[in-house]
């Protein structure tokens, strides 16, 4: 990517207006703040937020084959979702690693994939390159999608003041076709922080309208993507480039609840996977991790020791602003995972104490899970 | 924009040094602008009073939400006081840096060791405003 070719989402003005810090992202110039991290957490955790994240990559696939292509590119199970529901899954290299991980989205003529910014180029190329002997058609749609995530438990109310849909009625990972502010869009109840909420999917030509309604009129507080990523890290969502990449499986990632071998199609990645199964599961697993000492915060790329053996690397760190404590994330041997087992990490030359603590790290969200 | 007082006196890598009295005792802290881009202050590891220290050698560290930065010692000089306030509240170098956030005093060797500093007109230039 040319650093002088940063993108822009169809809210960046409305963010500078806002007074956010701008940041490099991914190819975009996104909001990482507006006034504080853990004012906006703090938000998100008890009224309403909202979040640009309009720099994320969508696919559309229609045609007939459509389902059998998006099963043999994924690890999960497309013909277990009815029109109307989303499904949390991953596209994986033929070693069974991650490319990406990824949203899809099951219309009656279509399928959506939702898809990292970072990766949205080499998923492409994936996706692409898997099409043969297949009768659908795939359009990279990134461009024409604005999407802003509503978040807290406080967004139900906010989003109905502003829509016919039946909110209440709308599940978890479910999705309906219909109208914010007057403006087609169609909204789904997901999201990446632990707590209810929902995301937002329209034309761009629209992000003011519907901006000034969830944020002027509705009161939702713009965050930027500094509090998306304490808020995801707490409730242990992975983020691939830390937790995920293509040097780790989903078994490894603790996502085997994704993996669905048996459901009568190949994908890319299974075979690896099946063998990795039959020797017995990973030899090393993703876990939580708390600081002992007060005061040390674990961040990406310290080094991580058990018994005074370098194990591996922090993958996701940061402070808790729930917890007010130092949280991370690290891959441990599979016989080491047991929440209490005192490991150590590199805090810039000094050993400091550290524990395996049980993901998530927060519980009391107010997410809708089934 | 970020506030930087005329009176103060400070370095390329964010600290500001004010003195305190006509001996040779100032106080050291970092700058509006830094704690602007640091974000949300949680934890600030300071130095014990006694401890020595060269010029730009690194004195402490201080963690935010989103980073951590090291704290270097803009003179060189002997720690005489730190800021007990901000283990109880760190966001103080949010709220107020160059008030109650100040970090330590130092005594240095000089009153002219200052003239090697930048002034706020440098360091405005510095930081691009």
């Amino acid at each position: 990517m040319n650093a002088g070719a940063l993108k822009r989402t169809p809210f960046y003005d409305l963010h500078v207006a806002a007074s956010a810090k701008m940041v490099p992202f991914a190819g975009f110039e996104m909001p990482v703040q507006y006034a504080s991290i853990t004012q906006e957490h703090e938000t998100v955790r008890t009224g309403v937020g909202v979040f640009d994240v309009s720099h994320m990559g969508e696919f559309e696939f229609s045609g007939p084959d459509r389902n059998a292509w998006v099963n043999r590119l994924t690890c999960n199970d497309i013909a277990a979702l009815q029109e109307g529901q989303a499904q949390y899954t991953a596209l994986l290299n033929d070693d069974g690693t991650f490319i990406d991980d990824c949203i899809v989205y099951r219309f009656d003529d279509r399928i959506m994939m939702v898809v990292n910014a970072a990766n949205a180029e080499k998923d492409w190329q994936h996706v692409v390159a898997h099409k043969s002997g297949v009768n659908a058609r795939v359009k990279n749609i990134s461009d024409d999608v604005a999407l802003l995530a509503i978040q807290g438990p406080q967004s139900e109310a906010l989003l109905q003041s502003l829509t016919a849909v039946s909110l209440s009625q709308l599940r978890y990972y479910h999705f309906e076709v219909g109208h914010v502010a007057g403006v087609d869009c169609f909204l789904a109840r997901t999201g990446y922080t632990g707590e209810d909420g929902f995301e937002l999917y329209f034309r761009p030509k629209h992000a003011e309208t519907v901006w000034q309604a969830v944020v002027g009129r509705g009161g939702a507080v713009p965050c930027g993507l500094g509090a998306r990523d304490t808020l995801r890290l707490e409730v242990g969502y992975p983020l691939y480039g830390n937790d995920i990449d293509d040097t780790v499986n989903p078994y490894e990632a603790r996502l085997g609840w994704i993996v669905k071998l048996d459901k009568g199609a190949p994908f890319v990645g299974r075979r690896a996977l099946e063998t990795i199964k039959a020797k017995g599961g990973p030899t090393r697993r993703l876990v939580g991790l708390t600081m002992e000492g007060k005061g040390a915060i674990p961040r990406h790329g310290y080094d991580v020791y058990l018994k005074d053996r370098k194990v591996d690397i922090v993958r996701s760190g940061g402070f808790s602003p729930s917890l007010q404590m130092g949280i991370g994330t690290t891959f441990l041997p599979t016989h080491s995972v047991d929440p209490g087992t005192a490991i150590q990490i590199d805090v810039r030359g000094k050993r400091v104490e550290a524990v395996v603590a049980k993901l998530p790290f927060y519980t009391k969200g107010s997410v809708k899970s089934a | 924009m970020s506030e930087i007082p005329d009176n103060l006196h400070y370095t390329e890598e964010h600290e500001y040094v004010r003195p305190a009295d006509d001996a040779g005792i100032v106080v050291v802290g970092i700058t509006d602008y830094a704690q602007g881009e640091l974000g949300d202050v949680v934890y600030v590891d300071l130095p014990e009073v006694g401890a020595k220290f060269n010029e730009m050698e690194e004195f402490g560290s201080i963690e935010a939400v989103k980073a951590v930065s090291q704290l270097f010692c803009p003179l060189a000089g002997e720690v005489v006081e730190i800021n007990q306030a901000l283990e109880a509240d760190p966001a103080l170098i949010n709220r107020d840096p160059y008030g109650e956030g100040w970090m330590i005093k130092l005594e240095i060797r000089s009153r002219a060791d200052l003239d090697q500093l930048l002034t706020a007109a440098d360091y405005a230039q510095h930081v691009g405003e």
